[in-house]
């Protein structure tokens, strides 16, 4: 799905998070959003999951207006920073949890919903896992599991707050490419945030780098290395 | 310094034996002097004249009226300040509005404020010369003298238990859950139910069961606004009261350790659900 910002703006009571931004992404694509802590970066991509509304600005779907969709309405895959794994639920139900969450008239059965989760078990590399609870997972299972229980209910988008922040760097590397691979088979929109400059390089096939709520820059990791728009984006990047 | 003495390590935590020795006995002593001591008493007077006596008192209509009264009210009492408690402590976790700690503080007043003087709020605001207490006894339910009185003097001194304990887990768990859980394409109704509820619900049972047992001890307040009608709006402490007063020794510490069993009784349940579900607590504990 082709996803476009409009002139979107956020202010949180006088501060402004994002200045008026316009970002055009298209179908299919692997994006990072890359900046450091307060440069407007999760909350752009709240605002595209319909977590957070913007003050101004609109966002389009495939070229329809979305601006008003609820977050139930947006069918936004979300892994959140710390994956916010149901605590409660086994990995089974955690991932069977948006298909559960379906009205009746579109609810999956029983029968149904045990296959697509096992498939989305396989998909992730960790068949065995669905009666575990989340405090027996490693930090990457968790992360995993995430993805599967975000690509559950069949997002038309894959939205990643900081995907590999609380990981250590090998689990890091493993997890970049696990993530490229669904991405590849899906071919779903994926927008991911981070504040590490080599992992959206190596990633991602568009950066957006940002910084103050503004976008310094957006272009292919090549171009971006070869020919740094701004003094900040030369000195972010060589970090 | 081959000849020193060797010297024997302790963790930089660690007390003398004899430093931790005179703690763990004074805090023994004021135990057994504060707790156990009068405990025991309760019971050891109500059975001074044997079990049959106590037993006897204990089926007196009074006694017997004071009891159900009690019940009764902690019935009410208990459930619905646990869903005041729960919307209180969503309201003020989950949202971020001007007065928050306004609204905290406002939370924890019963906490500071004499049950009497509750009591007596309850009389000036309800009571039967009032607009609304007047209106109240025209139809037929008077508010003060009676058990609506008894009910809403009980919750307003027991308000701030629910929301007390749920307000520090809700804060520790953040809104991540129900984020993830509105995005998987959950209404905000099934949300609760499934991912907030679960998450809180030792802390709100918890909660509940000090709710409980607050609001089946309250003297003060309910004192004031039940006019103290023997056999009709005497709870169990209040009849404990005046049967002490009228020398009726048994009677009065049989009610009195009958109360104590039921705050067992709601230790016990407490204690039996944490043994029994320990799992459960320990894995959302450790997450």
């Amino acid at each position: 799905m082709h996803i476009k910002i409009d002139e979107i703006s956020k202010q949180f009571g006088t501060t402004a998070a994002l200045h008026p931004v316009s970002l055009s992404l298209p179908s299919g694509a692997l994006v990072a959003l890359l900046g450091p802590s307060g440069s407007g970066k999760t909350t752009l991509l709240r605002i595209l999951g319909g977590l957070e509304f913007p003050t101004s600005g609109r966002v389009l779907f495939d070229g329809q207006d979305a601006t008003g969709l609820t977050v139930q309405q947006r069918r936004a895959g979300f892994v959140f920073q710390s994956y916010a794994l149901f605590r409660h639920m086994t990995v089974f139900d955690n991932i069977a949890y948006g298909l559960n969450a379906r009205p009746r008239a579109t609810r999956p059965t029983k029968a149904e919903v045990a296959r697509r989760v096992t498939k989305l078990l396989d998909l992730i590399q960790l068949p065995d896992i669905g009666a575990r609870y989340p405090s027996q997972l490693s930090g990457g299972q968790r992360q995993r599991v995430a993805l599967a229980r975000a690509l559950a209910i069949e997002p038309r988008m894959l939205l990643l707050d900081e995907p590999f922040g609380a990981l250590d760097a090998k689990v890091r590397r493993e997890l970049r490419q696990g993530l490229r691979d669904i991405h590849d088979t899906t071919g779903l929109t994926t927008v991911f945030v981070t504040h590490d400059q080599e992992e959206a390089m190596e990633l991602a096939d568009l950066v957006v780098v940002m910084s103050m709520g503004r976008i310094e820059q957006i272009g292919k990791p090549q171009d971006i290395r070869a020919r740094p728009a701004t003094a900040f984006v030369r000195e972010f990047i060589s970090a | 310094m081959s000849d020193a003495a060797p010297l024997t390590w302790r963790p930089a935590t660690d007390e003398t034996p004899l430093v931790r020795g005179v703690l763990i006995a004074s805090v023994l002593l004021v135990l057994a002097l504060l707790l156990f001591a009068p405990l025991v008493t309760v019971f050891y007077e109500a059975l001074r004249k044997g079990w049959w006596e106590a037993v006897t008192s204990l089926a007196e209509p009074e006694a017997w009226s004071s009891i159900r009264l009690t019940l009764t009210v902690a019935a009410i009492a208990a459930p619905l300040n646990a869903v005041f408690g729960v919307a209180a402590a969503w309201f003020i976790t989950k949202y971020d509005f001007r007065g928050k700690a306004f609204l905290i503080t406002l939370i924890d007043l019963p906490f500071s404020v004499s049950p009497v003087v509750v009591g007596l709020c309850v009389v000036l605001t309800f009571g039967a010369n009032t607009w609304i207490g007047g209106l109240m006894v025209d139809a037929g339910y008077p508010i003060v003298f009676a058990l609506p009185g008894i009910v809403l003097a009980s919750m307003i001194v027991t308000f701030p238990f629910v929301a007390r304990e749920l307000i520090p887990v809700m804060v520790e768990q953040g809104r991540a859950e129900e984020e993830a859980a509105l995005t998987l394409g959950a209404s905000g109704w099934r949300t609760f139910w499934t991912v907030t509820l679960p998450n809180i619900r030792w802390a709100l049972l918890y909660g509940v069961l000090l709710c409980n047992a607050r609001a089946m001890g309250e003297f003060g307040a309910v004192a004031v606004v039940s006019g103290k009608i023997r056999g009709q709006t005497a709870t169990m402490p209040i009849t404990i009261e005046m049967l002490y007063n009228e020398y009726l020794s048994v009677a009065s510490f049989t009610l009195a350790a009958v109360l104590a069993f039921l705050a067992f009784v709601t230790l016990g349940l407490k204690t039996f659900l944490e043994i029994r579900h320990a799992d459960a607590l320990a894995a959302s504990r450790r997450h």
